[in-house]
């Protein structure tokens, strides 16, 4: 060999290279499934205990509650139940947790809404009272708003006095009577508008735009199902 | 007080300090910046990713160590980073299951434990050229020096940016939280200090060795 390749370090053959890639993918492969496998149980349990807990935040009168779908055709389902064996939500369903009391009637409902924030997506927990068609409070399923501005939607005393909110149904029920809107600090004049806070006017309309939305497709569907829902099944 | 020690043990300590101080991947090498100001916002959480890391760094050492002598050199970088990204998803798992809420606070920076360059420079400079126990040992020494480098962060970033110490208030009602700090400007603030008392206190230190060396030469 008295070509320049002669001069080149010997390089591996290719099927020795692909031999140790794909023994070593599958090696790391075997970890990862076991890993998986093994925490599995806890992190759902960790999930389930996150959600009860916000849950019980937004509709303190709470004590026990249970996991509905609001079904696209109209039909409410029990989550766990009729055929659903896992968690997984069938097509177009919306989740809804319903909160009892401790005599088992219905304290309120609670269902998560989201929407474009500041920084990313902001998504809350909001509770439903039937009696009173109205939105007496929510909490922070997600944010990463900035520190000391937007995350204050939930400390702001000025911004909690909007609530409770009025989230009354049309009397057809189809949707709202009353879109709730985000307004410019110090311009609320109804109670289905939320005075944004001076400086975060963004998280604020977030926060209204995900109840809004939120209100608006989920209502609509447990209405029909009120009086079945009123008693701890 | 080095000959009471046996040559092996000496060789040993040195190895792990080596990353704790000599070469603190944060202070000295200044690499994985991304974790060391994203997700310093508080002592826990930094102590959270320093453990995280020292997971992914340490396994994937020994992992790589141990095939070092198996792993054909030109697909090396390649196989490397399948091992690290294997454990940084071990570690995702993990977290999860450990406690949700600190799995949201340190969110994506987990992932991202997987670019941390620090590993993959440990990985191809060490872990690929040394037997596992030494290679292990170095992973730890430098995942200490990484743990204490983010501490270091976390710790004054909490302090200043909220008035509390692993969520202990310590300042009472009236302190006024710098925002600033718990904000990404206040990571660059506090790691600039950071590099600025370890760079006097390094210069110090040669000095004085300089000064001790003289006057031995002296003597």
């Amino acid at each position: 060999m008295s070509d320049a390749t002669g001069t080149l370090p010997a390089m591996t053959p290719a099927t020795a290279m692909i031999r140790t890639l794909g023994l070593i993918a599958a090696l790391c492969g075997v970890i990862i499934v076991a890993a998986y496998q093994g925490t599995y149980d806890a992190v759902q349990e960790n999930k389930r205990i996150a959600v009860e807990r916000a849950v019980f935040k937004v509709v303190p009168t709470a004590q026990s509650i249970v996991e509905y779908f609001a079904l696209a055709d109209g039909k409410l389902e029990k989550v766990g139940a009729g055929g659903t064996a896992s968690s997984a939500a069938p097509a177009g369903a919306i989740k809804f947790y319903a909160g009892y009391d401790k005599d088992g009637k219905l304290a309120g409902i609670a269902a998560e809404g989201a929407a474009k924030g500041y920084a990313d997506t902001v998504r809350i927990l909001f509770a439903w009272e039937p009696a009173t068609q109205k939105v007496p409070g929510f909490g922070i399923v997600s944010s990463r708003e900035t520190p000391g501005i937007g995350d204050k939607i939930v400390v702001d005393k000025a911004f909690l006095a909007n609530f409770p909110l009025d989230a009354a149904l049309r009397d057809d029920g189809k949707s709202l009577a009353h879109e709730i809107l985000t307004v410019k600090n110090g311009s609320k004049a109804n109670p289905w508008e939320i005075d944004a806070i001076a400086g975060a006017t963004i998280t604020s309309r977030a926060v209204g735009k995900a109840i809004n939305d939120a209100a608006q497709a989920l209502l609509p569907r447990i209405r029909p199902h009120l009086d079945t829902l009123k008693e701890k099944p | 007080m080095s000959i009471i020690m046996s040559a092996a043990t000496t060789d040993r300590w040195d190895e792990f300090m080596e990353g704790v101080w000599r070469q603190n991947p944060l202070f000295v090498m200044v690499l994985g910046l991304c974790p060391a100001l994203a997700v310093t916002v508080s002592a826990v959480n930094a102590l959270s990713m320093g453990l995280a890391t020292a997971f992914v760094l340490t396994c994937s050492a020994l992992l790589v160590s141990l095939l070092r002598k198996m792993i054909p050199k030109e697909v090396r970088i390649a196989t490397y980073i399948v091992i690290i990204a294997t454990f940084v998803t071990v570690v995702d798992y993990l977290i999860q299951a450990i406690s949700l809420a600190l799995y949201d606070a340190l969110g994506a920076f987990i992932q991202l434990i997987v670019v941390n360059c620090m590993i993959l420079g440990r990985a191809e400079a060490h872990a690929s050229k040394n037997p596992p126990g030494i290679a292990v040992i170095n992973a730890l020494g430098m995942s200490a020096g990484f743990a204490i480098g983010l501490f270091a962060l976390g710790a004054v970033r909490e302090i200043l940016g909220a008035g509390t110490l692993f969520g202990i208030s310590l300042f009472g009602a009236s302190f006024q939280p710098w925002v600033v700090m718990v904000l990404p400007p206040g990571g660059f603030f506090v790691l600039g200090m950071w590099l600025l008392v370890f760079s006097a206190w390094g210069r110090w230190r040669q000095r004085k060795q300089a000064a001790q060396g003289g006057a031995a030469q002296n003597a």
